[in-house]
């Protein structure tokens, strides 16, 4: 047995209970035995196009570029895979590697839905049984999404305990992970949890700024100045910015919720009001008190609910590669309806945040830079509520 | 000597197994607490855990979850206040005390003032369920530093890692009945011969049995493989039950326990 692996600076290593260890050391052998397995790489890149429709497009935002009259904005468009987001990316690594490793079923946790349906969907795919944990209070939200993950076959388990949200589902996971585990592998949906989870998924999800370099280089010639993408526990920003990291020039910028406002207690803005702290399975940056409980966290969006973030993520910040800001509900509303109009896109809520931090961004600068904002999900999941918080009522009677 | 050693090498040379009871801290309240530890000591514990409570306990069924949150509810259970109920309990019994908490209420607290306050209030051991083997070196200078017993956990998933865990392994091995949370059982699927067959060709120190351990007739039968047998969610059920006064209960349900074992 060796030692605290999977760190970034500080931050990440592998705090979970004795029953996983063997679980998360045999995921990470496999991780490592396939991930340059010429075979396993052609089985998962004729699934990214023929399944999950990559490349996402590159899109030149030309009305938005011109009404917020600076840097020249493109759009990666996530929301265009199958199933609506980013997620997809990294589901169908984790599925084809559970098949490798013999798993026949699968667990995950979801907070806006959309890892959950991923899931469902390869799940449905393969032919594996699946079992979405999801919090009682975005099962509520989410409701689309819910019936979307039954359609495929997924039994969605309501989370109840604590504050009902995404950090519940993930505990009740892990607690299911713990005594199901020798049948069960547990397909974490974002940059988080202990290593071999942060890199891997992180891997997976990079294709996304491998993707951009190459469509922009192609367009442009050139790096883009800024990148943009919304930040929850930090799967499309870790995605979108890690084949930009080497590339000095380029400023990376994750997009937090702040909710109600970083002043109040309701936002999910980790590394605004964070402390270090150890938490499912990583060193990271966590909202807590005094005493190191995890404080309930509050979004309009589902999906970026959560009081952590990845460990690579605390570790980009603290060296200063990356910059986050807080972007509001109300901001991200405003953003969601923007898109929507200027565009004829209607990004997720979650992905509205990035929308919303691009829009203060690019006027401040130059008609010669570029900047590219991740879409990592659509917002078709999101109308309902929207509508809600405009005060209109749609549903269907 | 630590408590813990002196308590159980003790009972090794009377042929006697162990008990071990669990209560969370500050259900209902942290007077509670301290009159139901006395009792459990007073009718056969020989060691008594008390659970820090945790906003997220990811080891613990819904019994303990629930317990958690009653204590954190309150508002007046956190560490600085179970320090204090530790130093009145000090005060009152020389048996072994262990806290059982997560790594990130150590951490936050500050884990060269928590072993620190350990050592001065008179805890013995902590069990950390989140902190596995490979990143011990959280704590373990900070507790050598204090002579408090980082207590080491292994499960029916721990194959070969057993070797290296029961070797390096202080106090007493916690031996974790079967895959999963704790909470009572009806039934164990674990193969307890092959496991503590395993445990016991590396475990020098006596090995307690935890998880699950509900009823006399269960402690009797898995005291039967180790030296003792821990008991949590089955005292914690009771307290959820009678509250402030759950005293006689536990009482009661500590010696029905002991009688079994011995």
């Amino acid at each position: 047995m060796s030692e605290s692996k999977g760190r970034y600076g500080i931050y990440g290593g592998q705090y979970v209970p004795e029953t996983v260890m063997n679980a998360v050391t045999e995921l990470e052998e496999a991780y490592n035995k396939y991930k340059d397995d010429p075979e396993f790489i052609a089985e998962l890149k004729k699934l990214y196009r023929d399944y999950a429709g990559r490349p996402s497009m590159l899109y030149y935002a030309d009305k938005m570029t011109k009404d917020l009259g600076g840097a020249k904005i493109y759009l990666k468009r996530e929301d265009l895979n199958h199933t609506g987001s980013h997620k997809i990316n990294n589901v169908l690594g984790q599925i084809l590697l559970a098949k490798r490793m013999g798993k026949k079923r699968i667990i995950a946790e979801t907070g806006a839905g959309q890892h959950g349906v991923a899931t469902a969907t390869v799940c449905a795919l393969f032919g594996l049984e699946c079992q979405v944990y999801m919090g009682a209070e975005d099962v509520k939200r989410q409701s689309l999404n819910v019936y979307r993950m039954n359609l495929l076959g997924t039994k969605v388990v309501p989370v109840e305990s604590g504050t009902a949200t995404l950090k519940d589902a993930i505990n009740e996971a892990m607690r299911d992970w713990c005594t199901n585990i020798s049948t069960t592998f547990y397909c974490i949906g974002s940059v988080m949890g202990p290593h071999p989870y942060p890199q891997m998924v992180r891997d997976f999800q990079k294709i996304i700024s491998e993707e951009t370099k190459a469509q922009l280089m192609e367009a442009e010639g050139r790096l883009p100045d800024c990148v943009v993408a919304c930040v929850g526990g930090g799967s499309n920003a870790m995605g979108s910015f890690y084949d930009f990291i080497g590339d000095e020039s380029v400023r990376l910028v994750g997009a937090e919720a702040a909710g109600k406002g970083i002043e109040t207690k309701l936002h999910a803005a980790t590394l605004a009001k964070g402390s270090l702290g150890i938490f499912h399975g990583m060193k990271s940056i966590f909202l807590q008190n005094e005493f190191g409980q995890i404080d309930p966290v509050y979004s309009i969006s589902a999906g970026l609910d959560y009081p952590g973030i990845g460990p690579e993520h605390a570790y980009l910040w603290e060296t200063k590669r990356a910059e986050y800001v807080d972007i509001t509900d109300e901001e991200a509303v405003q953003a969601f309806e923007y898109l929507s109009r200027t565009e004829g896109i209607i990004p997720a809520i979650e992905s509205s945040h990035a929308v919303a931090a691009a829009r203060k961004i690019a006027p401040t600068m130059g008609k010669d830079q570029i900047m590219v904002i991740t879409i990592s999900g659509r917002g078709d999941k999101d109308v309902y509520s929207i509508a809600k918080y405009r005060g209109i009522d749609i549903v269907e009677s | 000597m630590n408590r813990i050693d002196a308590c159980l090498s003790k009972l090794k040379a009377e042929g006697k197994k162990a008990l071990i009871t669990f209560i969370t801290a500050g259900d209902p309240s942290l007077d509670t607490t301290e009159k139901l530890v006395l009792t459990m000591f007073d009718n056969g514990a020989d060691i008594i855990e008390i659970g820090v409570p945790f906003s997220d306990p990811i080891a613990e069924g819904t019994t303990i979850q629930e317990a958690s949150l009653r204590a954190l509810s309150t508002g007046e259970t956190n560490l600085d206040t179970i320090f204090e109920l530790v130093k009145r309990l000090r005060a009152k019994t020389d048996k072994p005390l262990v806290l059982m908490m997560y790594i990130n209420t150590i951490f936050r607290y500050g884990t060269e003032k928590f072993f620190k306050l350990c050592k001065e209030n008179g805890i013995d051991g902590v069990i950390v369920p989140d902190l596995p083997y490979e990143e011990r070196d959280e704590i373990l200078p900070y507790a050598k530093a204090n002579g408090i017993i980082p207590i080491s956990m292994v499960t029916p998933a721990s194959h070969e890692r057993i070797r290296a865990i029961a070797s390096q392994a202080e106090g007493f091995l916690y031996c974790v009945s079967s895959n999963g949370v704790t909470g009572t059982r009806s039934c164990f699927s674990t193969d307890f011969d092959s496991f503590f067959g395993e445990i016991k060709k590396s475990c020098k120190i006596p090995a307690m049995v935890g998880f699950g351990i509900s009823s006399p007739e269960q402690a009797k039968k898995m005291s039967g493989y180790c030296d003792g047998v821990i008991v949590g969610s089955a005292v914690v059920k009771i307290v959820a039950q009678y509250g402030k006064d759950s005293a006689e209960k536990v009482g009661e349900f500590t010696e029905s326990l002991k009688d079994a074992m011995n």
